[in-house]
Order: C-alpha cells, then sequence, then structure tokens
C-alpha cells in the first residue's frame, strides 16, 4: 500500500477529535478517586478529634503539601501526554514542592527542642502510613493508566513516575485525614516513602502500558 | 513559529472542524516532512532509508489518531516532529532485534529526494493482510480501490455507520501492529 492510499483512508476517517486530554484523564480518574474515599471509609476513617485540629497548623499543612504535589504533578503529567510540549514551567512547579515541605521541616526544627526531633520523626504510626498510601492510591493508579493510554506519552517512564506522584499525593491527603502524626518531620520520612513506592508502581506500570 | 507551522496548524484546525479537503492537504504535506526525518534519522544510525517508508506510515498513523493529544494553542510542527522521533525509535529498536536486511535488497530503493519510492512490499501491506476481513475489504476499499465510505457500504453490504467503524478500528488495529512488529 502506498503512503497516498493510506492517507485516503485516514481522510475518510476524519471526526471530531473530541474531549480534550485533560477531560479524558479528569472522567478517567473520577472513579479511581471514588473508590479511594469508600475504602478510606471502610478502613481507617477520619480521625476522632478532627473538628479540634481543623485549624491546626501542622495538621492543614499535611493537606497543602500533598494537595499541591497532586496538583503539580497533574500539570505536568498533561503536558508529558502532548508530543512535543513544552514542560519546563510544569517541571519547574514540581520541583517546588519538595521546597515547600523543606520549609515546614526547618520551621519545625526551629520550633522543636532537639530531644523531641527524633520522636516527632519516628512518630506512632510510621508502618500504617507507608502502607496506606499505597492501598488508597491504587484504584486511581489504575483508572489513570486507562486514561494516560488515550495520550501519546513519549517518555513512558516518566509519565507514569508523575501519574504515580499524582495519585500518591492524592491518596496522602485522605489519609491525612486519619493519621494522627501531623509533625512535618513525619511527613517528610514516611509520607515521601508511601508516595515513592506509589511513583515507582506508576514507573512500572507506564514502561509496561503506556508505549502507543 | 516558522511559516510553515502556521500553515500546519491552520489546517489541522480546519480539518478538527470537520473540513476533509484541509485534512488530506494536511497528510499529504505532512508525509514528506516525516520522511525526510525518518531518513535523516536511518542514516545518522547508519542504515540505508529502506525502512523510511515505514516510518511514515507509522507516524501519519499516529498523527491521526492522537490528534486529540496536539494542544491548538502551540504550533503544530513540533508536536509532528515528536511523534516521527519516537516512532522513528521505536521502528529502530524493533529492528535491533531483527536479522538485517541484505544489502542487495536495499540498494535499489536508496534515493535522495524525498518523493515516494516505487512502492516495495512494506510491514503496512503484511499487517493489512492479518486484520480481520470485514476491517481489511473496508480499508483496501476505501484506500487501495479510492471508493467513498457511501460506495464501500453498497459494495460489501454493509450500513455506512458499519463501514466508519471497521474503517477506524482498522486503522487503529495497522498502528497497534506497527507498535509490537508483528502481523
Amino acid at each position: 500500500m502506498k503512503t497516498d492510499d493510506l492517507i485516503r483512508a485516514m481522510t475518510s476517517d476524519l471526526a471530531p477529535p473530541g474531549p480534550s486530554i485533560e477531560t479524558r484523564f479528569a472522567v478517567a480518574f473520577l472513579p479511581g478517586v471514588l473508590v479511594a474515599l469508600a475504602l478510606f471509609a471502610v478502613t481507617l476513617g477520619p480521625r476522632g478529634d478532627l473538628a479540634l485540629v481543623a485549624s491546626d497548623m501542622r495538621f492543614l499543612f499535611k493537606f497543602v503539601v500533598t494537595l499541591l504535589l497532586a496538583l503539580c504533578s497533574a500539570l505536568l503529567v498533561w503536558r508529558l501526554l502532548r508530543p512535543g510540549a513544552p514542560a519546563g514551567l510544569q517541571i519547574a512547579a514540581l520541583t517546588l514542592v519538595p521546597l515547600v515541605l523543606a520549609a515546614g521541616v526547618l520551621a519545625e526544627l526551629f520550633v522543636l527542642p532537639t530531644s523531641s526531633w527524633c520522636p516527632k520523626l519516628v512518630g506512632s504510626n510510621g508502618l500504617v502510613c507507608i502502607l496506606s498510601i499505597p492501598f488508597f492510591a491504587l484504584p486511581m493508579l489504575i483508572a489513570e493508566i486507562f486514561a494516560l493510554r488515550q495520550g501519546a506519552p513519549t517518555r513512558p517512564t516518566l509519565t507514569g513516575v508523575v501519574a504515580g506522584l499524582f495519585a500518591g499525593g492524592v491518596a496522602a491527603a485522605i489519609y491525612a485525614a486519619h493519621c494522627p502524626d501531623d509533625s512535618p518531620l513525619f511527613i517528610a520520612l514516611w509520607y515521601s516513602l508511601g508516595i515513592a513506592i506509589v511513583a515507582l508502581a506508576g514507573g512500572l506500570a507506564g514502561r509496561l502500558a503506556l508505549r502507543w | 513559529m516558522s511559516e510553515r507551522d502556521i500553515d500546519w496548524g491552520d489546517l489541522m484546525r480546519a480539518a478538527n472542524g470537520g473540513d476533509a479537503a484541509a485534512y488530506n492537504r494536511l497528510l499529504t504535506r505532512l508525509a514528506p516532512a516525516v520522511r525526510a526525518v525518518a531518513r535523516r534519522g536511518l542514516g545518522r544510525a547508519g542504515l540505508g532509508p529502506e525502512e523510511a517508508e515505514d516510518v511514515v506510515q507509522e507516524t501519519l498513523l499516529a498523527i491521526h489518531l492522537k490528534r486529540h493529544t496536539w494542544d491548538p494553542s502551540l504550533p503544530l510542527g513540533p508536536w509532528v516532529r515528536a511523534i516521527a522521533r519516537n516512532k522513528l525509535i521505536d521502528s529502530m529498536r524493533r529492528r535491533g532485534r531483527r536479522d538485517h536486511v541484505p544489502i542487495d535488497d536495499v540498494i535499489d530503493t536508496l534515493a535522495s529526494d524525498t518523493a515516494e519510492p516505487t512502492p516495495i512490499p512494506g510491514k503496512l501491506d503484511e499487517h493489512l493482510q492479518s486484520l480481520p476481513d470485514r476491517q481489511q475489504s473496508v480499508v483496501r476499499s476505501i484506500s487501495l480501490d479510492g471508493a467513498s465510505i457511501r460506495e464501500t457500504a453498497a459494495r460489501l453490504n454493509m450500513s455506512e455507520g458499519a463501514v466508519r467503524v471497521a474503517l477506524h478500528r482498522g486503522l487503529a488495529a495497522l498502528s497497534a501492529k506497527f507498535g509490537t512488529g508483528k502481523s
């Protein structure tokens, strides 16, 4: 078959391009986040003193940093789905997230006496944290992979990693409503580990499932 | 933004609005540009241009099936080149896993311009033959015989809707077969 013949077939197959990548992503992601929230409600659930801590700086900082990670990852992943689209700004925004976390850690170190650094870092339930974040992230990551397959990522592994950061960020924000540890020191260690597991899984999934 | 990119972008915007003539013109103009990328890439890797047309066809299929990943606020050129480069790399990676083609089979197809070479049976023909019967008949009727959707529907005793579905699925299947390198 000559290329001109192929072009004729493609011309006959012309249809409106359909919804944007962002819309497709959001539509596919929605069931994932609903499943994650349902899992959260039937397993851990929010902590008992939610009303008391709702205005606590440390408690709120957990949501700021995890949701900021989710937002910046989503913005980057949307760029990565478009071949040749410049992504410098989005990469810069994502690198901002560890800086915000570092600022929180520094502030915490400044106000805490040296003797309580270690207990705050170890916290009371680190293991639950690094297991819960991947657990809640899984349905979202699966939903995301289906959405990402509609894109055209020229770097499938990287795209999977960033998708993992997004699912991990949202999962961490969900888990944060249960987590009794509020210190930025705890976040920096255990949340990061939990999210890193999801990012790793995302990278692997991207490598296997996002070629086109 | 170069003059050419503006033209390509305008044609794609028109195509997205349903203008088939603009879409045909766009694809016809993209083919030589993609061919140049493919030949240059294969040449740089020390390979002959014998597989360039496979890369061109695989790239055009990807452009067709992934149209929604182009951001209309950006120029079309970088998007096309990124897809072409991606398909070129994929093709060379697959080639690395295969035996090399004897040079005598290749020498005749060496050409320096970007015109489409005299047809040698490429991957596309192999892939086409491995499609399900119905998709194959529809794709053949429209591409090789130049029939319209309506003529194809009448000829194959199908509804026009069914022809459209078979055509789209056939093109998607061809693209997927390029991706795995197997028919």
